[in-house]
Formats: structure tokens, sequence, C-alpha cells
């Protein structure tokens, strides 16, 4: 519990005189920008103190790195030119290429991650390997209806796109970490956050990128 | 001690058309608990309905019927005030029976 | 997936003419068969109207209400959900709302267990020993209860107000964490209910950010889950969602339940209740 909130409405205003004061000298945002900070503040807070860790599902997990605390202003409209190439180019570095460079697995161990739901979550089985679930939200086998569409299609990916090195590395490092390329995406960094492993994301590649996948017949 | 039906029973033209749910777990014997082990089957086995004191149904379920089951039918006949009696039995032997009035 | 059995029974009484409709379990699909959950799910619905299982949990809820229990051996008939002691109807649609006894904003299912704690003399842990049932061997009080509540709003406008200041608070602090994007997957609420027309899998999601689509999430819940033969209200909504989203386990009734519950409670202001629903 939370007793600080009954005088939230007063801390708001102790922060908006701060902010009209520091106006004075030139150097503050706007008040709205100072309330909306300080409603981040309890927000996080008060998240704190509700959630228990559970399983692998710590407490940390709320904790924002630079990335998720700027693309939570930007849920619904895309993050303005220079925080976008703020974010990609942060999230580029982060990329990490297979140290064999070796980026081709095995598609059928692919379509398995890619059908898998389970891991990560505070009541999955930590020591069994987590999926990916590409399918909940891109359609890619055809054989498969059950597909999301929050993603695009990815039917005949490899096919369209072209066999090549290039873009082999390309597949790899969006699924490695897709902040890289789109900043504010909603779909996750496997590689980043430890979701995948090297060889499930070789495999994952291709999925989408050998010509005898399902996803490119 | 099971819980009470939900017993709807109205006169609809010449008809009395009854609505009933029930509250049972309906286990079909094949789906396994959290530990892997094998919940044995418990379902609703006979019902009967009575319109004051005659039968207009008698039914034999198994395990394909689902958890909390509805169940509505019509008969002819009936009118307002009168009395609609159901009792189901399951594979335990346990019983339950509830009435409604026709309205 | 649901369909309908439709048999004479052969020893019904001559003059017993009947059509039977029985529901059966939801099975497992295969994917073709997917494409028609959502109308199979509609059939169900139609079939049961009048119908909904929840009401074998209102009426358990219903029981509870009005019987004396706890140490202080008092009944819910004490407990004011912002309408007065006692007073059902339509209070669920202006739920969370400020109690001053309490000092908190709460929702339904915070006050029915502080009603437990303060009036009936039960321990914090023992009011929520089990908040989300599973079956007849593990039933929740609270689910009995909240079935029963808010099927005394149906029909009820939502009318949630902000004029108080801490329940103002609240609705900024749940829109904040709405967009709040984090742990291993980066997710936040907005992330699968911020856009139109998109799905996951099969099933379609609700645009949280849109008010029709607002307005018709929230007025369904609690509801039926007939995947899982429960009535599930809207802590347990929350709580799975976060589950899904990779975070840490939201605790029951916690503040940050409750501004997120005033943040979508509110958006659907000006909608009927429409409750208890049921779902896929």
């Amino acid at each position: 519990m939370i007793p600080r909130i009954s005088g939230t409405r007063l801390a708001g205003i102790a922060v908006l005189l701060a902010g009209a004061a520091a106006i004075l000298y030139g150097c503050a945002g706007t008040p709205a920008e100072d309330n909306s900070a300080s409603v981040e503040a309890q927000t996080i807070a008060m998240m704190k103190e509700s959630f228990k860790a559970h399983g692998q599902a710590g407490l940390d997990r709320l904790d924002q790195d630079d990335t998720q605390r700027l693309c939570s202003k930007y849920s619904t409209t895309p993050p303005p030119a220079a925080v976008a190439k703020k974010i990609e180019g942060e999230n580029l570095a982060k990329v990490r290429y297979p140290a064999d460079g070796k980026l081709m697995g095995d598609w059928k161990k692919g379509e398995k991650i890619a059908q898998l739901g389970r891991g990560m979550q505070f009541s999955d089985d930590p020591a069994k390997p987590a999926g990916a679930n590409c399918y909940a939200c891109h359609q890619l086998a055809p054989k498969e209806l059950s597909y999301g569409t929050m993603g695009p299609s990815l039917y005949q990916f490899g096919k369209k796109r072209g066999y090549t090195e290039e873009n082999r590395r390309y597949v790899w490092a969006k699924v490695y970490d897709a902040e890289a390329f789109s900043a504010c995406t909603n779909m996750p960094r496997f590689g980043e956050h430890h979701i995948l492993t090297d060889e499930q994301i070789r495999d994952v590649v291709a999925l989408l990128m050998d010509p005898e996948s399902p996803v490119n017949r | 001690m099971p819980d009470p039906m939900k017993i709807r029973a109205n006169l609809v033209g010449d008809s009395t058309e009854v609505k009933v749910l029930m509250s049972h777990e309906m286990d079909t014997g094949l789906a396994k608990d959290s530990s892997g082990k094998v919940i044995p089957a418990w379902f609703i086995q006979k019902v009967t309905v009575l319109h004051n004191d005659q039968q207009v149904l008698y039914a034999q379920w198994g395990t394909a019927v689902s958890k909390n089951p509805f169940m509505s039918f019509k008969f002819k006949g009936g009118a307002k005030g009168d009395k609609v009696t159901i009792t189901w039995v399951d594979n335990h032997n346990e019983t339950r029976t509830d009435s409604a009035v026709v309205g | 997936m649901p369909r309908k059995l439709r048999s004479i029974p052969g020893a019904a009484a001559a003059l017993a003419l009947a059509v039977i409709t029985v529901t059966l379990p939801i099975v497992s699909v295969p994917a073709a068969a997917q494409e028609s959950v959502e109308k199979a799910i509609e059939q169900y619905r139609q079939d049961l109207q009048g119908g909904n299982p929840a009401e074998l949990w209102e009426a358990r809820g219903e029981e509870i209400w009005n019987t004396p229990r706890g140490p202080k051996h008092a009944s819910f008939k004490s407990c004011d959900l912002g309408l007065g002691p006692g007073i059902v109807k339509g209070a669920y649609a202006q739920l969370p709302r400020y109690f001053p006894d309490a000092g908190r904003v709460l929702d339904l299912e915070s006050r029915l267990v502080w009603c437990m704690v303060n009036q009936q003399g039960l321990t914090h842990a023992e009011a929520t020993k089990v908040t989300f049932g599973k079956g007849s061997r593990k039933r929740s009080d609270l689910e009995a209860l909240t079935a029963y509540v808010v099927a005394q709003s149906d029909g009820t406008k939502m009318n949630v107000s902000l004029a108080d200041p801490h329940v103002r608070d609240m609705y900024e602090i749940g829109e904040k964490m709405f967009f709040y994007r984090a742990g291993t997957h980066d997710f936040a609420c907005a992330t699968c209910h911020g856009s139109d027309g998109k799905r996951i899998r099969l099933q379609d999601l609700p645009n949280l950010t849109k008010k029709a689509d607002a307005q018709r999430a929230y007025t369904s819940w609690p509801a039926y889950r007939v995947s899982q033969g429960e009535v599930r209200t809207f802590q347990w909504r929350l709580h799975d969602c976060l589950r899904q989203q990779r975070f840490p386990d939201l605790i029951y009734g916690s503040d940050a339940s409750i501004a997120l519950t005033t943040y979508l409670a509110a958006r659907a202001n000006g909608a009927a209740y429409a409750g208890p629903g049921m779902k896929r």
C-alpha cells in the first residue's frame, strides 16, 4: 500500500511550482512534462509495491532500460526521428553474431520454436527452453492457419528477399534485437533479453531463410 | 452437498419451456492434474424431470456433457403454477433435487 | 467445441415432446477449424440464453452475502460498496471509488476483502486464501460474491467519477501503467491493446485506447470462462494478462491493480454494464 497517494495533488503542485521557477531560469521542461514525470515516478513506486517475485519473474523485471523507458512514451505514436535514431543505434550496438559465424540451423526445429508460446512467464519451468511464438503475431508456413496479425506476414520471406548472406545476417540481427531496425516495435528482443539461445536463433533464421523451409515453399 | 440447480420454467404457447443449469465438475476421467495424476471420472449419469408427479423426461448422460451443464427442453401442456422437479444422480451416487414453479 | 446434441429421450412420456439442448465441453480443435471458434462461442451463448453458468456463482454469492460469517458474525449487509451499507444494485457501475473509511481507492474485489477483514474479523490472509478458484474442490468466495454483485449492475450505465482527486490520481497512474513497457519481452498492456483490428493467433484484440473497444471489453467482465469452467473476475483478467506480459505476480487487490482497473473502468463510462459475460 502506498500512503503517499492522498498527497499526490499537493506533490504535483509543488512540482508545478518548481517547474515554473525553473522556466524563469530558462532550463526546464514544460509543466505538463513535469507533471507527467511525477506521475511516472509514482507509477513505478506503486508497481514495486504491487507485484511480488514469483518463480523466474523477479521484481527486477519492472526496471526499464533506456529503450523501454523511451518507448513507453511512444506507444500509440511513432517516436520522433532523433529518438528513434538513438534507440536504433543503441540496440544495433548490442547485436552479437555467433562466434563461429554460422547463421543457419534446422528449419524443422525453427518451426517448433515459432509455435511454442511457453517461456519466461512466472508459471513456466525455467529449466525448459523458451519458445518465440512467432505465429502469435506473424503468418509463416501456410499450413498454420492460427497466426496473428500484430506483425507482417513472413510467408515466402526468403524467397522474396533472396537467400543472400546479407539477408541471413539481417534476420539474425532482427530476431536478436528488433529495436535495432525499428524503434519501439512490438517485437521482443529475443537475443538481447536471452529468451532464445544462439542455437535457437539459428533455427529460426533457417525457418525464414532455408529454401527447403515450408515458409519458402 | 451439491450446489442447487438454477431452474427456469415458462409457458410458451401450449408448451412449457424448461431451462436448467447444474453445478457439476463432469470430469471425464481423461484429464490429469498438475502433478500428472489422472483425475477420476465424475459425472452426472441420470437426469429425471417431473411435471407435477408425472415423469416427462429421463436422460442418461456420460462424460461428453460439459462442466456445469445447461439443458433446455420443452414439453406439451403444463400450466402456470405447475411444479417442475428435476433430479440428477452422478456416478458417485451423489444426488440433487430442485423444483421450480411454471411461470 | 460446443455443439448441440438433439435427441428424443426414449423414456419420455408420450405427451412430452422434447427437443433437448445439452452443453458439451470445449476441447482443443485443429487449427483449420479454429476460424469458426468465435462463431461457435456465439452459438453457444445463444444456446445458453438466460443460462450463463455464472448464475450458479451468483446464487452462491448471494447466499454468502446474506450469511453472517467470521469471528464477528457479520454478513455483507453491513458492507458499503459506495451506495450505502448492503446496497448492491448499481454499485459495481460506480467502482472503483474512494472510500474514506479505508483511506484508499478500492475496486469491488478489494472492497469485499476490506469488509471481510474490518467487519467480519477475518485476517487478510484468510479473506484472500482462494482468490481464483479451481473446480468444486477449491472454490473462491470472492469469485462468487463478485458474480453476485456485478449481476446487480446489469444494464446500469458505467459511471466512475473522477471528481475525487484520489480517483483521478489512480486513473493517471493506471494510464501510465497501461503504456509501461518492461520485462523480458518489452511488453506493455498497449503492446497488444493499442491498435485496431489486430489479433494474437486467432484471438481478436480489443484496442483499449479506443472508447468503443474499451467499453465493450470492460462491461463484459467478470465473465464465465467456458474453457476453464469458472467465473473469472477483473482482478484475474489483469493478473493473467500481466503474467503473459512476463511481469512478476500482480498482488490481488494491490494499488497498481486498482489503478489499472480505475483507468479501464472510467474509460468504459457511458456504456451499459452487461455482465457477468461469457468468454471462450
